[in-house]
């Protein structure tokens, strides 16, 4: 097991701290750094892709995860695969893919770990289908603060803390994850252009009425800085796993064929992808999103691409956190309730107003809420967008959205969050109070603690 | 712990009557900040500040420290930093002394050089010593400009901020990698309540501007601030004015 002494951040590079970093390869070497912690406890880290201080832990220790690494058993006969909290969901797609298996749920990049996907209970764009992860986990090892493993199985009450609970309850270990069946590695897109927010929340609605459509994956890219009638205008794109009937009759017998259709292995751009504006200041950054607009198609359907290209465009970026300059990044992400567009309405046209170089703002749909105690998915439109943190006045303007969120009932990934205020937290997670004491009784002596939880006493 | 702006959730203001620390802790509370310590000597200008504060809806807690007694730095900071993290410390105690009398009465001179270097020597490696053990937070020493050059008119107590700015810079770098932020701040000419009435010279600033440029120092991550900005210009060619010609300007 490695130790070293690093300043760590989250992939914002904002309030970077220092901790003592173990690299444990085994369950007993995570268990002997959990006993063996100081004053001011441990957290488990993944690859750090969270865009906020969830995964630090200044003074004390920090797990990094990605030591423990092994795909332990993949179960054909019932479609599940138990593996390791540190194996990456990219891996595992590349295992998975060519064997007739996908993700339950694929959230937006590929580089992140499995005990860092359930932690912060990530969703994907078939959300009001699928849920969130936690209604995928069969079950979970959890090394708790007395250094043992528990097996923790949905329904209690502490599956519920963990899943969603940001590292706070122990250390995941393992977890057994329930897979789905693909006939194809390819997905099949269509992508439609929304000329205001209006038409975009139309088309969503469209899609998801349609049948089969909760189980699509939908998400709509946003123009924030499109002003007058094009605000909110953006794309949309949907895409459903791909059947045999597409490929080439060559190709049907395999799933490894067309050979360049492997996870990971790309194929070319898709049609503009996302280019990170922040670094370029607002003129360029709405010149760029103008040329995206303009450059996808008015309404196309049945492009065929990998699922790495379709669901993790971004993760072909080398370091993309690094163009938003050396005061790093700030991602902002809520959800609003359907019945509260008119809130969405508002911080899209405050953004838009401000002219926040805002890149690769995303909007999906939210279904049926996760029973996770701290998870950020409940039913509703989320919009997630970034941010260069150098911004002048983005504290205030994004309290301000903070207040607009709360005032609708909606609220803002914890998961993600780098800057909201403690007491906004608590109102926006009404089950905080519950994790809190679960926490008191499962460890009273705060042994997993993080600059997340120090900033939001969580 | 400080948010991705560098607006921190506690504050430990050393000298917690100074205009300029005063100022800056106004801004912080409006911002993130809600615990305010406030060390100094016994005062009732200590109580007034902490109950001002107070009105603006921190929890603000005074604190006993003096900083010529250095040997009771280690517990009276140890305690502070026992009771919760500090994510700022703001050394902000000093003395201007008089500089014409300071010349006839040596004693007074090594007050001010006693209180604005040993002084912040000694709480400021108690206070590094801290954070570091937390892994987080900034050291804000309030330095000034008059320690860039020693001048004819204040150059005693030129001389003890310029040690102190040395001091400061030496241990941001020692700190360096350790999480924590040293952040030296050089404030021109400052009208103050104290400085009232004297004759103002070419880029004086005030306390608000200063906190101004403390609060988005911590947001950059700054290591040195001027203020005002231009003063860093202005300094760096007065650094290199020849010391005949440099007697004669009228600074």
């Amino acid at each position: 097991m490695s130790v070293d002494t690093v300043s760590l951040t989250g992939w914002g590079r904002t309030a970077p701290t220092t901790a003592v970093r173990f690299r444990p390869r085994t369950y007993e070497e995570a268990a002997a750094v959990v006993r063996g912690r100081g004053p001011r406890g441990a957290i488990a880290r993944g690859l750090g892709r969270a865009p906020g201080d969830a995964a630090q832990n200044a003074g004390g220790s920090v797990l990094d995860m990605t030591g423990l690494d092994r795909v332990r058993a993949l179960d054909e006969g019932a479609g599940t695969v138990r593996c390791d909290a540190g194996v990456s969901l990219e891996r595992l797609l590349r295992i998975l893919l060519p064997r007739g298996w996908f993700l339950p749920v694929a959230p937006g990049t590929g580089r992140i770990t499995v005990g860092g996907a359930i932690a912060s209970d990530v969703h994907g764009r078939d959300h009001p289908g699928a849920g969130s992860l936690a209604r995928h986990v069969d079950a979970l090892e959890l090394l708790t603060a007395d250094g043992e493993v528990r097996t923790v199985t949905p329904g209690t009450a502490l599956f519920d803390a963990t899943t969603g609970g940001l590292g706070l309850t122990g250390v995941i270990l393992a977890a057994t994850l329930r897979l789905k069946r693909v006939a194809t590695p390819l997905i099949s897109v269509s992508t439609e252009r929304a000329t205001d927010l209006d038409d975009l929340l139309a088309r969503f609605t469209a899609v998801g009425d349609r049948p089969g459509g909760p189980q699509s994956y939908a998400s709509a890219w946003i123009d924030l800085l499109a002003r007058g009638r094009a605000t909110g205008r953006g794309v949309l794109t949907q895409g459903e796993h791909a059947p045999l009937s597409v490929l080439p009759a060559h190709a049907r017998r395999t799933m490894r064929a067309p050979r360049t259709a492997e996870y990971g292995r790309r194929d070319p751009w898709p049609a503009l992808p996302a280019l990170p504006g922040g670094l370029l200041g607002r003129t360029s950054a709405a010149l760029l999103n103008e040329i995206r607009y303009r450059g996808a198609p008015r309404s196309r359907t049945g492009e065929l691409r990998t699922a790495a290209a379709f669901f993790h465009p971004l993760d072909a970026l080398p370091d993309a956190n690094r163009l938003h300059g050396r005061a790093g990044l700030v991602r902002y992400r809520f959800t609003v309730g359907y019945g509260q567009e008119e809130a969405l309405h508002r911080v899209v046209r405050r953004i838009s107003a401000r002219r926040c170089p805002a890149s690769g703002a995303t909007l999906q749909r939210f279904g049926a809420p996760s029973p996770g105690w701290l998870s950020f998915p409940a039913p509703g439109w989320t919009l997630a967008l970034d941010l260069p943190a150098a911004l002048p006045g983005l504290a205030r303007f994004l309290d301000g959205l903070d207040a607009e969120v709360a005032a609708a009932g909606g609220r803002v990934c914890l998961a993600q969050d780098s800057r909201t205020r403690p007491e906004t937290a608590a109102a926006m997670y009404p089950r905080l109070g519950e994790f809190r004491e679960l926490r008191a009784e499962l460890d009273p002596t705060d042994a997993f603690r993080s600059d997340l939880a120090r900033r939001l006493g969580l | 712990m400080k948010d991705a702006f560098g607006a921190p959730q506690s504050l430990l203001v050393l000298g917690g009557t100074s205009e300029i620390a005063l100022a800056t802790a106004r801004r912080l509370i409006a911002l993130r900040t809600r615990r305010v310590w406030l060390a100094g000597r016994p005062s009732p200008a200590l109580e007034a500040a902490a109950v001002e504060l107070r009105d603006r809806g921190a929890d603000v807690r005074t604190v006993a420290f003096d900083a010529l007694d250095s040997a009771a730095h280690e517990e009276v900071l140890g305690k502070v930093f026992a009771e919760g993290d500090i994510d700022v410390v703001l050394m902000a105690f000093g003395i201007a002394g008089d500089q014409a009398r300071d010349e006839e009465e040596p004693a007074a001179a090594v007050r001010v050089a006693q209180t604005n270097y040993t002084g912040a020597v000694s709480a400021g490696l108690v206070c590094a010593g801290a954070l570091q053990a937390q892994g987080h937070g900034s050291l804000v020493v309030l330095s000034s400009v008059a320690g860039e050059r020693a001048r004819r008119a204040d150059f005693i107590y030129g001389s003890s901020k310029a040690g102190l700015d040395a001091f400061a810079q030496g241990l941001g770098d020692a700190l360096q990698g350790t999480g924590v932020q040293v952040m030296v701040v050089r404030p021109g000419a400052v009208r103050t309540r104290g400085a009232a009435g004297q004759p103002e010279q070419p880029l004086t600033t005030t306390p608000e501007e200063v906190a101004g440029a403390i609060v988005t120092g911590l947001r950059r991550r700054s290591e040195t601030v001027w203020v005002p900005g231009s003063l860093r210009v202005v300094m760096s060619a007065l650094r290199h004015v020849p010391r005949p010609l440099y007697r004669r300007l009228p600074v």
